[in-house]
């Protein structure tokens, strides 16, 4: 039975670095159900993208940028006659938070700085998330693998989205909009809530994300969000 | 180029760099203890941010209740339930924010 791991695998992390095709090899493992809701989301992302950008665009976007909240933000603009710039503002917005993401890994990251770099690129929130071993570490040969087995099926399904658009009908009906946050509620679970400044910092970071939305461009919201981290600089009561 | 393929250059490139700028500029120096510490909440913080924006607000950003959160509180139940199980619970949310389109 899968189960999210973050804490129950901290001990484990030594061994995982040294041997890094592990770490590859259990966030495959680890990976598998993302890969189901990457290849739905991909899907209704190449449904909706079809009329818009046509046949080939949609699924080589996929490829090549491979972030699903800075795709469907370029979309919703294009879809609504926006132009690129505009398109693209929202795409890098919508992605700022892969900034202090991959700050937070850089001391796991090895080698020259286009090594370090190149280690970051298979970041995504799912995986980013996953590999992380505690006190600030994170398992990158382990998001890799995370992303190993997500990028074919996001990619897949952003061809299959594109070819059967027309069976499908609109995604949003298949409840399809609600995998992630459920997905990223389960990664939350195990991720703030064995501290209680953890569970501080997810309630901060949502409510100032849904304070700012209705006015902040798209994307903003998140990136404030990431401000409730800094709680950690408050000093410390009795938890210590 | 169209503004389509603009678009799918500028964003690929963009993201290469904010993913990698970090990493590649930080290197592995070790980062001050409080530097950390922060780190160890960015995850919460991103996680809930993500999931209240995806699903208490529209495409314009405004707030709603609509189906993805019975979607959402149908995934709760799961883990609840069982904290890891991962497959069941997004199922459930799909399921319930279906059910809940189809009969509202």
């Amino acid at each position: 039975m899968y189960d999210v791991g973050l804490s129950g695998s901290a001990t484990s992390f030594d061994s995982m670095v040294e041997e890094g095709t592990d770490g590859l090899r259990s966030g495959i493992r680890a990976g598998a159900p993302i890969a189901v809701a990457s290849l739905l989301l991909g899907t209704s992302f190449g449904v909706l993208a079809e009329p818009v950008m046509g046949t080939i665009a949609p699924i080589v976007m996929s490829a090549v940028v491979f972030a699903g909240s800075a795709q469907f933000g370029a979309l919703a603009v294009l879809a609504a006659g926006g132009g690129a710039g505009a398109a693209i503002a929202a795409g890098v917005l919508l992605n700022m938070r892969y900034l202090p993401m991959g700050i937070s890994i850089a001391a796991s990251t090895r080698g020259g700085w286009i090594r370090r770099g190149l280690a970051a690129q298979p970041l995504i929130d799912a995986g980013w998330a996953m590999s992380h071993r505690g006190d600030g570490r994170y398992d990158v040969s382990f998001m890799w693998g995370v992303t190993v087995v997500n990028y074919p099926m996001w990619v897949g399904g952003t061809t299959l989205g594109v070819l059967l658009g027309d069976f499908i009908g609109d995604p949003d009906r298949l409840g399809l909009d609600a995998l992630f946050p459920a997905f990223f509620l389960g990664l939350l679970m195990g991720e703030g809530s064995d501290s209680r400044r953890g569970v501080v910092a997810a309630l901060l970071g949502a409510t100032l994300a849904l304070s700012l939305s209705s006015f902040a461009p798209p994307g903003v919201p998140v990136m404030a969000g990431c401000l409730a981290a800094l709680i950690a600089l408050l000093p410390t009561g009795k938890e210590e | 180029m169209s503004a389509t393929w603009t678009t799918i250059v500028a964003l690929a490139f963009a993201l290469v760099v904010t993913k990698g700028i970090g990493p590649a500029a930080l290197g592995g120096r070790d980062l001050p203890r409080t530097f950390t510490k922060v780190i160890e909440l960015l995850a919460p913080a991103i996680l809930a941010a993500l999931i209240a924006v995806g699903t208490f607000t529209d495409a314009d950003g405004d707030l709603v209740v609509d189906a993805r959160a019975a979607g959402l509180v149908a995934a709760a139940a799961v883990f609840a339930v069982r904290r890891g199980s991962i497959l069941p619970a997004i199922a459930a949310a799909a399921i319930v924010a279906a059910a809940v389109r189809t009969l509202g």
